[in-house]
């Protein structure tokens, strides 16, 4: 499967960063290019639940692709979520079915990010991501 | 200066976390284990398990007298003037559970419970649903600017239309003494019934639920150094035959027929199903070794991390602490960071402390908060933990600023 150019670019600074340090410094960078959510978008149903921040997902399907949305209040959760958008942007339904994403993850050394205890937000986002594709 | 634990060593875990570069300051939340308890559970099991109550064999004898020791040394540490008013739960929040299912016969419509504002889910909810259930008023007792129970409003709240008043007696996020005596007093005056959560306040320093004369207590095991899955509610002898049977089953029964069956009194009556027997023969070795510790030594040293704890969070800019604490833990929130944020780089750094609402929504939303960092300590804590925190507090903290 392709992988999208920017994802190949997180993939690569993230293989290179040394220490916990570096890391956050790059999920911070990472999240700062995340594109704003209107406040519109900031509604109650693009909530994800679970997550002890506040986190909108939208998903939307054109011409077959699937684009999508994400913010957070919360700065290194917004770091996750670009890194998680550059990698899912675009896809067909089947190609999301068969990406998996906490291999993704674990290829950028972010696997303990992917705790479902529930301070963390990144589990219940998979979970709500794949909900939304599911339904359509 | 350096203060170590006297005690560190008499907990394996805390060196294993170490050798995983983990600093463990969430003991508010759950305990290590003191290496008594490993060898209880070890020795139980390995020397042949049995269910209580039930067989005549020596296994069986064996196994209900360990049982029925620990309710004697759970009775002991808590000065409860007879170890029947000890019931063994499967944790705090079903022993509150276990209070609020079986005195729901008493209340009529209009009744009045009153909690505090402060409450862990575990003391709120059970009586939120109670109230729910049988139409009576939650009556929500508010907390003056410390994060104590607010006396004058309370005393004005409590009437004679509270039928029980349910507080904790330690916050488990604001770390404040509850003032318990007027509060129990004033509220038996009016001629209700009081609950205690003890759920961290047993965790520091010895209660006598003598001295406090509340109708019930409860806590958890876990977080006073013994295993999971254990609760004990107290009750004096009176209140305790208030309490209809709730969970049904076992040896909790007197005479069973087809369509009918009658109970057995508090405590066995109150312990339907098998009991976690290794987890109650652990607490019973837990408390041995707490009972060995130097109680004052233990006081001190506790005190004075949580000196250290306070000293240094309010040497840094931008930190506001919850509340007054008193002891075992601070809350606090960061100016301009996001809990999550500073969470995860403590995360990151090995620091363990929890972030988020503490399992009390209401009172961080009356804060207006969305959520807290909470360090908490426990006996085997020394100020090299709380230095850890410190630094990886600071190098968070500089990177996202």
């Amino acid at each position: 499967m392709n992988v999208p150019t920017p994802a190949r670019e997180a993939l690569e600074q993230f293989e290179q960063a040394r220490g916990w340090e570096q890391r956050a410094r790059l999920l911070m960078q990472w999240g700062d290019r995340l594109e704003p959510l209107s406040d519109a978008d900031k509604c109650e149903r693009n909530r994800v639940h679970g997550c002890e921040s506040l986190v909108w997902l939208v998903a939307e399907q054109h011409d077959g692709q699937w684009q999508f949305k994400a913010s957070s209040d919360a700065r290194l959760l917004r770091g996750l979520l670009a890194l998680l958008l550059v990698r899912v942007q675009g896809l067909a339904s089947s190609e999301l079915a068969e990406l998996d994403l906490r291999a993704w993850f674990h290829q950028l050394g972010l696997e303990r990010q992917l705790s479902p205890s529930r301070s963390n937000g990144l589990h219940a986002v998979l979970q709500r991501m794949a909900e939304l594709v599911s339904v359509s | 200066m350096f203060q170590p634990s006297p005690w560190r060593a008499d907990f394996p875990a805390i060196d294993a976390l170490q050798r995983q570069h983990q600093t463990y300051l969430d003991s508010a939340a759950t305990s290590q284990k003191p290496q008594a308890l490993l060898d209880a559970l070890s020795y139980y099991y390995g020397h042949g398990a049995a269910n209580v109550h039930r067989a005549q064999h020596l296994p069986g004898a064996l196994a209900t007298q360990a049982f029925e020791t620990s309710r004697d040394k759970v009775a002991a540490w808590l000065n409860a003037a007879d170890s029947q008013q000890i019931i063994f739960t499967h944790g705090a929040t079903s022993a509150l559970n276990l209070l609020a299912y079986g005195l729901e016969h008493r209340f009529e419509a209009g009744d009045e419970i009153a909690v505090s504002a402060l409450e862990h889910h575990a003391n709120l909810l059970p009586w939120q649903q109670l109230a729910r259930r049988r139409n009576l008023r939650l009556v929500i007792l508010p907390l003056d600017v410390q994060g104590r129970i607010d006396l004058d409003q309370a005393l004005q709240l409590i009437g004679p239309r509270t039928r029980v008043l349910a507080v904790s007696q330690l916050s488990n996020v604001l770390g404040t003494w509850q003032p318990l005596p007027a509060l129990l007093a004033h509220a038996r005056a009016q001629g209700a019934l009081t609950v205690v959560d003890g759920a961290q306040g047993v965790v520091h320093g010895r209660h006598d639920v003598q001295q406090l004369a509340c109708d019930y207590y409860v806590f958890s095991s876990h977080k006073l150094y013994g295993p999971e899955g254990v609760g004990v509610l107290y009750g004096r002898s009176q209140a305790l035959a208030l309490l209809r049977h709730w969970q049904f089953g076992g040896e909790m029964v007197q005479l069973a027929e087809y369509q009918s069956a009658s109970f057995r009194p508090a405590p066995l009556g109150f312990e339907a199903g098998t009991p976690p027997i290794a987890g109650v023969i652990g607490l019973g070795a837990t408390l041995d070794y707490l009972a060995s510790l130097d109680a004052h030594a233990v006081e001190r040293h506790e005190s004075s991390l949580h000196q250290h704890l306070l000293r240094g969070l309010a040497d840094r800019d931008g930190i506001r602490v919850l509340g007054a604490p008193q002891a075992a833990l601070a809350s606090f929130v960061i100016e301009g960071v996001h809990n999550a944020d500073i969470a995860h780089l403590l995360t990151e750094q090995g620091i363990a402390v929890r972030a988020g609402h503490h399992c009390a929504m209401p009172l961080l939303k009356g804060l207006g908060l969305e959520g807290a960092i909470r360090v908490s300590l426990g006996l085997y804590n020394d100020s090299d933990d709380l230095q850890r925190f410190f630094e990886a507090l600071d190098q968070g903290l500089e990177l996202l600023r």
